[in-house]
């Protein structure tokens, strides 16, 4: 009895004195300090572990922080031969013999059998208390995503020492996204402040951040305490809190709605571009190219046969991709017009099955000559990763990309059949073929050129598609029907149509999605648009007058 | 629908009020005004783009105005119904190119003619009573192609294309009908026919006449309207017309 | 005309011949004679007709009202999914998972009872009723707004072909309830004779001749009536044809949806000879291919166009036997070359072949129709 009161009071008394003796030990000087400390992990308790590591830590030399994250990740032995303390390389539970790190040099030392090993344990508490460690290490690394994550970790259990440690960190701190976690970090500590005008501060700081998790903890003081009192005891903290809390949700809300329309507008953007080219071939010429597709499975196919051809340069070869797509399905497209097409002008059922047999001969050859695998095409690093706007909208890169990529083939387009001399070409012909004819205007050389026009943008098309879809025989089948109902949606004959249709259709399908789901979304445009032409058949910019009727 | 201000008078077949189309902001009628009287053969004369056809387009249905108001006879009110309302009312109507079922026979072609209740359910057993083989026989005759009755209509002769798609419009027994260009592209002979056909006609029936050959509109015509810009311009006999200085101007002195 | 009903004739005898003649060739003749027909050549010459049927619809109003639709395979496919509920409902106890009344899809997926459109299929003749209706209430509602906008010519194929997409993608789904990717398969029996038995499968033949034969002659009496010529008026003149009075709408609505029933009734017969039904059969793809047929055989001839199914899909049975990567190449040339070289199909090929030599369209029907036969017996044993 009287034994274990004593036990009692000695641990006791280590508890209460620990802190004081950890304070009291001079600070380690040399290497064989550290080796002798790292020595008395082996026979250490976890509390007595955990002063270890703060008394290595405390120089703040960053050549510690390997023997902080091995022990963390179980890969510190005891080698039990000589007592000496090593990192192992990998403790895999296959392995028998295990590699040594020297500590301190950190240099190879041999290996051991595992027999001879004994690994040094941690506890919760401990492991814990490394990761915080380890995070402070980081927080000065070269690495700006290292140090938001050192900032987040550190943020997970703060202290009086890592909120200095923090503060110091944002005057000096380059980077903005890391400044900005340590800044709501500090907020968020300093609504523990028992100073409510301090709190006060911090909440007006926070409301700028849109953070879920700052949302939450602002949302937390307004709860009611089992006691019935507030979480917050300050009815004016309380009400600058609520309020911090309603304008992060509408931003949210906000935020949500532009990522969702951003989303929609990536979405119609693959589809105005896929549209466009048939927008030439269907609105001005009046073919109903179902090898449209299949043109821009061409394209798709050029962006693979480039990259094989220049394996170590994929941006190069998607750039350069864009022209050859052009000229290969142009190319095409022209051929096409000139065999069968131009027999054929004036009657669009028969362009629809003639070109429906072209598809289908398309499909085979590529199967025949790159067999019916799908290709994958690589996508260069600077297209992917995302742009974090704030911390409620990030925009991924290859969206933006997409977006941007149509909308200038779209004002390409826009500027080759406005401003140059095949474009009024093109739409005097489309006006008036008698009369461009008698004006001395080939209207063969321009049906082709137009033709091939409409074919070469469907090549573009293919380009981007390869970027994010499988570039295999079937491309082309999964987007005509798409381009079609965007072409008819927006109004036959009008470019503008299309570019507002696609993005249209892209922006519904995205808002539709989250509730439908994607098949059933892409089910309910179709039907709607199937409806809308119903009631509206020329579309949502329609010609008018004598051109139209003539059109029909 | 705005009802006129004054119900049409009882001798007036068509009475067109204030009437206006526009295309894009071009304006093919402009608060176009006419009427016709019963039994009358009226023939409309005006540059392209005076808003003929257009006009036409609104009194059988295929254009909506956005203004105005047209009525048939007393009572019925022409924009409040369908094409084939139209037709049914009694409004007949040959387009400016012959438009005839060129893959039928002239008998078919005129058999669908036929005036009558028309329906899917009642054409799939409908079978020519002798009265109606007599009818065909009778327009036939008039319209001069009893000898082509058997032959398809896509191979006729441009002129008898004109004649049947008139003898169609015969078989519908319409009150008025609106005839477009009747004789352009035809023979000297051919344009003589057609204006006796018109001038048989006009004592059962009344006929507008848009025309651009003045010597066929001289040979048939009583009163003639000029139309200018989707307005009327000038009104009256022929002579009237053709000193009128405003249509020296814009028409007949350009 | 006259020619056309002579031709006719001998293309309705051609059917009755196939009615009679494979039926006794298959049973009666012993297996080991060169003139045996195999059970596996009976059920292709059963699909052929049902092909030929699904011709017959579209030529109806592609060739006769100048209305093309690329979405007859959802009506052939709707009309199969119908026959094919009623024949999963004929399983019975004997799935899988021995659930007497749920399908094992359904079982596989958790489903605890039957879902409300599934009610009823166990009676063959309300499954009847439904393989008719449904594709003609579906042509019914789609026709009526299409029509009555005056959606006409490529935007109407166009619609068509989004709206068999759409059914597609639908039918895709497991949520739907018609079995999802997979659709229905492993049928045991229909009215309570075995599918596997050979003789099912000779009186499947036999009704599927009846049917085409009896869809042949309505077809024939729809195009011969006054409405028939309003058809070819319509195609020729639509709008003389509504300033004559008509309207012309509810001529081309009444027509599709009863084109579209034939469609599903030829869905119905196709899907317990072939024994699977499945979402692909909605495909786009499809509904062009029907359009082939058609235009092979000569558009607005119906006889052309059923014996256009017979031919192509015969092609077709042969060249993914014998030579698989060559079928698209085939099929992709044979639909440039028609339109470009052959706007009448045979049948004009045949016609124009009659007044140099003086001889008759029927003969070249059946011509063609004794190669398919003859060399069926003998290709495909």
């Amino acid at each position: 009895m009287l034994g274990t009161k004593l036990q009692v009071t000695w641990l006791l008394l280590a508890v209460i004195l620990c802190p004081a003796r950890a304070l009291a030990q001079p600070p380690l000087s040399d290497v064989g300090d550290v080796r002798l400390v790292l020595g008395e992990l082996r026979e250490a308790s976890f509390v007595e572990k955990e002063r270890i590591v703060e008394r290595l830590s405390a120089r703040g030399d960053p050549s510690i922080r390997p023997v902080l994250s091995a022990l963390l990740e179980d890969r510190l032995f005891v080698r039990e031969s000589d007592h000496l303390i090593f990192i192992v390389k990998s403790a895999d539970d296959s392995l028998t013999s295990l590699e040594l790190i020297d500590p301190v040099s950190l240099a190879g030392a041999g290996s051991a059998s595992r027999d001879d090993l004994t690994k040094i344990g941690t506890n919760n508490q401990l492991r814990k208390r490394l990761r915080a460690l380890v995070a402070r290490f980081d927080l000065s690394g070269p690495d700006a995503a290292v140090r938001l994550a050192a900032v987040e970790e550190i943020l997970r259990s703060l202290d009086a020492e890592s909120l200095a440690l923090l503060r110091a960190r944002s005057t000096v701190e380059p980077d903005a996204g890391v400044r900005e976690q340590i800044e709501i970090g500090l907020g968020l500590a300093a609504l523990d402040s028992g100073d409510s005008r301090a709190r006060l501060d911090a909440i007006a700081a926070l409301t700028r951040t849109l953070r879920p998790q700052v949302r939450n903890r602002l949302a937390g003081l307004l709860e009611r305490t089992a006691d019935g009192g507030f979480a917050e005891s300050d009815e004016r903290v309380r009400q600058a809190a609520a309020q911090a809390v309603h304008a992060i949700d509408r931003w949210r809300t906000f935020y949500g709605v532009v990522e969702t329309l951003f989303f929609g507008l990536s979405v119609g953007s693959v589809l105005v571009l896929v549209a466009v080219g048939l927008a030439i071939t269907f609105g001005v010429m009046g073919v109903i190219n179902m090898a449209h597709g299949e043109l821009m499975m061409l394209g798709a196919y050029t962006t693979y046969v480039m990259q094989l051809a220049m394996p170590n340069h994929i941006a190069a070869a998607i750039v350069l991709a864009i022209p050859a797509a052009f000229l290969v399905a142009g190319m095409t497209g022209v051929i096409l017009e000139r065999t069968i097409i131009r027999f054929l002008y004036g009657r669009p059922l028969e362009t629809l099955l003639a070109t429906f047999g072209v598809s289908l001969v398309l499909q085979q050859l590529v199967r025949s000559v790159f067999s019916a695998n799908n290709r994958s095409v690589e996508t260069p690093a600077w297209m992917s990763g995302t742009l974090q706007i704030n911390g409620a909208l990030s925009i991924t890169v290859n969206r933006l990309c997409i977006i941007l990529f149509s909308l200038i083939v779209f004002a390409i387009l826009l500027f080759v059949l406005k401003r140059t001399r095949l474009g009024l070409d093109i739409r005097a012909v489309s006006q008036n073929r008698a009369m461009a004819q008698a004006m001395g205007i080939r209207t063969g050389w321009v049906d082709a050129m137009t033709f091939g026009l409409g074919s070469g943008i469907a090549g573009i098309a293919g380009v981007a598609l390869s970027q994010f879809t499988n570039v295999g025989p079937n491309l082309g089948q999964s987007y005509i029907i798409d381009s079609f109902m965007v072409v008819v949606f927006g109004g036959v004959g009008n470019l503008w149509g299309t570019l507002v249709g696609g993005l249209s259709m892209g922006v519904v399908d995205q808002l539709l999605e989250p509730y439908a789901g994607a098949v059933l979304a892409k089910i309910f445009v179709l039907v709607a648009l199937i409806v809308f032409i119903q009631r509206w058949p020329r579309g949502l910019f329609p010609q008018t007058g004598r051109a139209a009727e003539t059109q029909a | 629908m705005i009802r006129p201000p004054h119900l049409p008078s009882p001798d007036k077949i068509l009475t067109l009020d204030d009437l206006t189309v526009s295309f894009d902001g071009f304006k093919a009628l402009d608060g176009l005004t006419l009427s016709v009287d019963r039994g009358e053969l009226r023939c409309i004369i005006g540059p392209n783009g005076a808003g003929k056809t257009t006009m036409m387009d609104v009194v059988t249905g295929k254009t909506r105005p956005d203004h105005g108001s047209a009525w048939f006879a007393q009572d019925v009110d022409l924009l409040a119904l369908s094409e084939p309302e139209i037709a049914q009312a009694g409004i007949g109507r040959k387009f400016q190119k012959p438009t005839v079922f060129e893959s039928l026979t002239v008998f078919e072609n005129l058999e669908l003619a036929i005036w009558g209740d028309k329906s899917f359910w009642k054409d799939l057993v409908a079978r020519l009573t002798r009265a109606e083989r007599q009818h065909i026989d009778d327009i036939l005759d008039v319209i001069g192609l009893t000898a082509e009755r058997a032959a398809l209509a896509g191979t006729l002769a441009h002129g008898q294309k004109q004649w049947l798609e008139i003898g169609m419009l015969l078989m519908q027994e319409p009150e008025l009908l609106l005839v477009d260009e009747p004789v352009a592209g035809m023979t000297p002979q051919e344009t003589a026919r057609t204006a006796e056909l018109l001038l048989s006609l006009a004592a059962e029936h009344s006929l507008i006449v848009v025309e651009h050959d003045m010597d066929f509109v001289r040979s048939i015509a009583r009163r003639v309207t000029v139309l200018h810009e989707g307005r009327v311009l000038a009104d009256g006999n022929m002579d009237q017309v053709q000193n009128d200085p405003r249509v020296v101007e814009v028409y007949l002195g350009a | 005309m006259i020619e056309q009903d002579r031709a006719g004739a001998a293309f309705l005898v051609l059917v009755v011949a196939v009615a009679i003649a494979a039926p006794v060739l298959n049973q009666f003749v012993p297996a080991s004679s060169p003139f045996h027909l195999s059970t596996y050549s009976l059920t292709l010459i059963g699909k052929y007709m049902c092909y030929a049927m699904l011709a017959l619809a579209v030529d109806l109003i592609w060739g006769y009202a100048g209305i093309l639709s690329l979405g007859h395979a959802a009506f052939f496919a709707l009309g199969g999914y119908a026959m094919g509920m009623y024949l999963m409902r004929q399983i019975g106890p004997r799935g899988v998972y021995g659930d007497p009344i749920l399908p094992d899809f359904m079982v596989f997926l958790n489903w605890q009872k039957l879902p409300w459109f599934w009610v009823g299929f166990n009676h063959f003749w309300f499954a009847l009723i439904v393989i008719a209706a449904v594709p003609a209430a579906l042509a019914l509602v789609f026709g009526w707004f299409a029509f009555r906008s005056r959606v006409t010519g490529v935007y109407f194929s166009i619609m068509t072909q989004a709206l068999s997409y759409a059914l597609m993608l639908a039918f895709f789904r497991n949520d739907m309830g018609f079995g999802g990717n997979n659709g229905f398969t492993d049928f045991k029996d229909i009215l309570g004779f075995d599918l596997h038995a050979d003789r099912t499968r000779v009186v499947l033949v036999v009704v599927t001749a009846a049917a085409l034969a009896a869809s042949y002659l309505a077809c024939r009496a729809i195009v011969a009536s006054r409405a028939g010529r309003l058809f070819r008026a319509i195609r020729d003149a639509e709008s003389r044809a509504r300033f004559l009075g008509y309207r012309v709408e509810s001529y081309k609505l009444w027509v599709f949806v009863f084109s579209a029933s034939l469609a599903g009734i030829a869905g119905a017969l196709y899907v317990p000879q072939v024994g699977i039904i499945n979402p692909s059969e909605f495909a786009p793809i499809n509904s062009i291919e029907a359009v082939i047929w058609v235009a092979v055989g000569g558009r607005g001839t119906l006889f052309g166009a059923a014996m256009g199914a017979v031919l192509v899909n015969y092609a077709k049975t042969y060249f993914t036997g014998a030579l698989p990567e060559l079928w698209l190449y085939a099929l992709g040339a044979l639909f440039v070359l028609v339109t470009l070289f052959l706007p009448r199909g045979l049948v004009g090929l045949g016609a124009r072949r009659r007044r140099a030599v003086h001889g008759a369209a029927a003969p070249v029907i059946w011509a063609l129709g004794s190669h398919v036969g003859v060399s069926l017996g003998s290709k495909l044993k």
